[in-house]
Formats: structure tokens, sequence, C-alpha cells
């Protein structure tokens, strides 16, 4: 099989899984908006999205796709690690036109990974997993209260910190993997490279901060970084 | 007329693919501007020699910067900091200063063992080539020039890829030992002609199969390889590789 045993294959598969990710990390992203303006509106979402057949269905291909990415990333490193060679430079001068980001893609992908197991822990256990088992109140909180999860949430220092670190990270793997994804699968060339590359940082951009503007609301307005003295 | 100069040299010594390998330091002292680095190892080796030593061994062949034989990675870039667009054999003593240190290692790739110092095998591109870079010939009456209409445009990207002299400073300055940068041009200084074509997709697939197979890695498109490509081989024929590639193997 051609997605396995070749170099061009295996990439094809970073490619189309990591192309696959970002759409839904806008989904994420556009749900996550709602619960700037809307306590009824968010959890609704989370009601709907809770512990339905298709939202199960869903997360079991997200945490293929997923799992998929994270073996390929390894495989496809450990087989570059040995094509370097045994030994390495005494002397190495980057040029320029390399970005920072290209070349610590697996670094920055361990820290979106770890980021994703503490969320996991935060809203995900305390959600979905808690309908699973029919424990609604797992958490302390009901299961379709993502609202109140995020207040809880970002009400702790320590886990803004945390999760602005995560989204950062995020973003540097993005900005290289957007466009190198296109490449790999052949859609770039002299301009489209260029293109891809202006329409990747944009959108990398605009997505975490859709995110950010979360985490800031809920750690500013009654959260962590409260200041206590607006009526909010 | 440029100023001598004086510097250290630290220059790799490796008795073949399995020694260790160290460096060797010498000061090398009034060094002419215009010399060039090839001559200023030249110089070098008159030293070594005349002292009763093993002279360094690096790879070269025409000097006018055409055929893609000499191959050092200097001071941590392949070729060294020439103009862009020339190899080692093209950079002048006068790209250093006085009291600079220079390091001279040989490419470093599982691809590409080490023969003897900065001497390295790189028969692997030629295997490459063999298992696919070429149009079968089926010779006959010369036809007109004009017999097969090519647009300009790409008659010249042709030209461009062609112009990959296969030196290896792309394979030396991936972090995954890539091969993909000359294994691209070479299959799109074919897969942009109408000449080309009818084997395209068999040349993808073979050239491609070959390189994984002798071990070279995965791109993962940092752009190292372009940033120091003596002839400015762009990424882009990756690109196209990529899409050859893909467009064969669908229709396998």
């Amino acid at each position: 099989m051609w997605l396995c045993d070749s170099s061009i294959g295996r990439k094809v598969v970073m490619s189309v899984s990591g192309l696959a990710l970002i759409l839904f990390l806008t989904f994420h992203a556009s749900m996550n908006l709602v619960a700037l303006f809307s306590k009824e509106g968010y959890n609704m979402i989370c009601e709907f999205l809770g512990a339905n057949w298709y939202a199960v269905a869903a997360t079991l291909g997200l945490a293929a796709l997923v799992a998929v990415h994270i073996v390929y990333a390894f495989w496809l490193t450990l087989q570059n690690y040995r094509a370097r060679g045994k030994d390495r430079y005494a002397v190495t001068d980057k040029p320029k036109a390399v970005e920072w980001a290209s070349q610590n893609m697996l670094v920055l992908g361990i820290i979106v990974v770890l980021g994703m197991v503490l969320h996991l822990w935060n809203f995900w256990y305390n959600m979905m997993f808690a309908e699973l088992i029919h424990q609604p109140m797992l958490g302390g909180i009901h299961a379709t209260n993502g609202y109140d999860y995020i207040a809880q949430t970002f009400s702790n220092p320590i886990y803004v910190v945390l999760y602005v670190i995560w989204l950062v990270a995020l973003w540097f793997h993005l900005t290289h993997g957007f466009w190198s994804a296109l490449q790999t699968v052949g859609w770039s060339g002299k301009i489209w490279f260029e293109r891809w590359k202006c329409i990747g940082y944009a959108y990398s951009t605009i997505l975490i901060l859709m995110f950010l503007v979360v985490v800031a609301k809920f750690a500013i307005c009654g959260g962590a970084f409260c200041c206590g003295s607006c009526p909010l | 007329m440029d100023k001598n100069i004086s510097f250290k040299l630290r220059y790799w010594r490796q008795n073949g693919p399995k020694d260790k390998g160290h460096f060797d330091e010498r000061e090398m002292k009034d060094i002419p501007g215009d010399t060039s680095f090839l001559e200023m190892l030249d110089i070098l080796n008159e030293q070594l020699v005349n002292e009763g030593k093993e002279p360094f061994v690096f790879d070269h062949d025409c000097r006018e910067g055409i055929c893609g034989m000499c191959s050092l990675y200097i001071n941590g870039t392949p070729h060294g900091k020439t103009e862009r667009g020339a190899t080692t054999c093209q950079l002048y003593m006068r790209k250093f200063k006085d009291g600079d240190t220079i390091t001279v290692e040989p490419w470093r790739s599982a691809g590409f063992p080490v023969i003897k110092d900065c001497m390295v095998d790189r028969t692997a591109f030629d295997k490459i080539i063999q298992a696919g870079g070429y149009v079968t010939v089926r010779t006959g009456q010369p036809q007109d020039a004009n017999a097969i209409l090519i647009p300009k445009q790409d008659a010249d990207e042709a030209m461009d890829c062609a112009s990959c002299i296969g030196c290896g400073a792309c394979v030396a300055a991936c972090k995954n030992g890539s091969a993909m940068l000359f294994v691209s041009s070479k299959v799109s200084q074919l897969a942009l002609l109408p000449q080309g074509r009818p084997e395209a997709a068999r040349r993808a697939k073979a050239m491609v199969a070959k390189m994984d197979e002798l071990g070279f890695g995965n791109c993962t498109n940092t752009r190292a390889c372009e940033a120091v490509c003596p002839k400015c081989e762009s990424i882009s024929n990756i690109a196209r590789l990529n899409r050859e590639f893909i467009k064969a193997k669908l229709n396998d």
C-alpha cells in the first residue's frame, strides 16, 4: 500500500489527516465563540453534542484521525533521524528562509498533545465521558453545563497560562502545517506557495485568536484575572 | 587586489565509512583573498605532503562550477556562503575574515557514506537516475526543431530543473537527509516536456521507490534544500513530483 510504503504516501497521510484536524479546529473554535455571548446557547450545543450516537461516532473518528497523525509523525521522524546518519554536523548555520516551526514540528506536536490531554481531563472527562458512564455529576457540575466548566477551569490561573502556551504552540504548528500539507498533496507551485503561506498564516492566526478570546474572556470576567470592580 | 588573510582551518579526517573520524586543525598563514577555497586546500595539502603527512581528501573536478563534484560543508553551509548559484570551487577566500576559524565537514547523510575525509559516495544519485530519470530512446530520423511545439515558459522551466548538477547539497542541508529536491528536479525536467510525458507516471514511481530504498528521508518542507542549492532549484519542483507521484498511484 503506497500510503505506508512510500515516503510521499506517508506524507500524504500526514497532510490529509492534518487538514481534517484543521477543519475540526475550525468547527470547535466557532462553537466556542457562542460561549462569549450566550450561556443558554452554549449549553444547548453541549447538550446536543453530549453522548448522542452521532457525537460519539464523530469523536471516535476524530480520535482515529489524531492517532493516525501521531503514529505517522513518530514513524516519519524516526525514519528521518536514521536517514540523517550517525554523525551530526559540528557547525550548523540555519538559512534565513527556514522557519523555526518547520524544524520543530514534532516538539510542537508533543506540546499540543499534552495540552490536549489536559483539555480532555478538564472538559471531555466531565462532559461526554460522564454521560457515557451515566454519572452526569461526575465533575461536580452537570455534564451538559459546559459554560460553568469553562468558568471553573479559567478561574484557575495555572490553567489559563497552560492553555495560552498550548494555543501558541498550536499556532506555530499550524503556520507550517497548513502550507506544508498543501505542498505535499501537490497543490503548490511558485505562485501558490506564496498564496498558501499567506492564507495559512491568516487562517491560523484567526483560528487561534478565536480560541484565545474565549480563554481571555473567562479568565478576566469573573475568572483567574478578574479585577472584581466591573459589574459583569 | 584582495589582501592576504590568516585563519584557523578545522578539517574532518575519517578513514572510511566505519571509522569514527575527527577534526584536524592547522593555522593557515597569508592566504591571498583571490585564492579559491579548493586552491586553499591545495596549499594545505602541499604543506601536509612536504611534512610527510597524508594529504586531506576532498572531491573536486572541473573547478568551474558546472560539474557538481565538489561537496564541502563549510562553516555550517553546504558549499559555504558563496554567491547563490555557485559551488565550493567558486567560493573565494575574500569571503572570510582575518583570524576566522573555518570548519570543513563532509556531507553527512546515511545515503552518502564517507569514503575518506570529506569525500563521500554519491552513487546513490546515479542509482536514482538509472531507475527512471531518462526518456527511453527510440532513435529515428532527426526531427525538425519545430515538429513538437513547446511553450517558452515550459521550456525555460524544464531547463531550470535540468540545471541541477546532482551535487547533493540538498541532502546535506536537510535535517531529514531527504533527496526530494534532487529527485523532483530530475522528474520535473522531463515531466514539463511533451517528450517526457508518456513515461511520466512510471518515472515518478520508479525514482521515488529507489530514493526510499536507498535510505533517504521523508521531506518535511523545511526549505533548507532550496536555500542552499547552488543551482537555485525551487521546492515547487517537489510539489510537482508529489503531484506526479500521487496521480500515478491513483491511476494504478
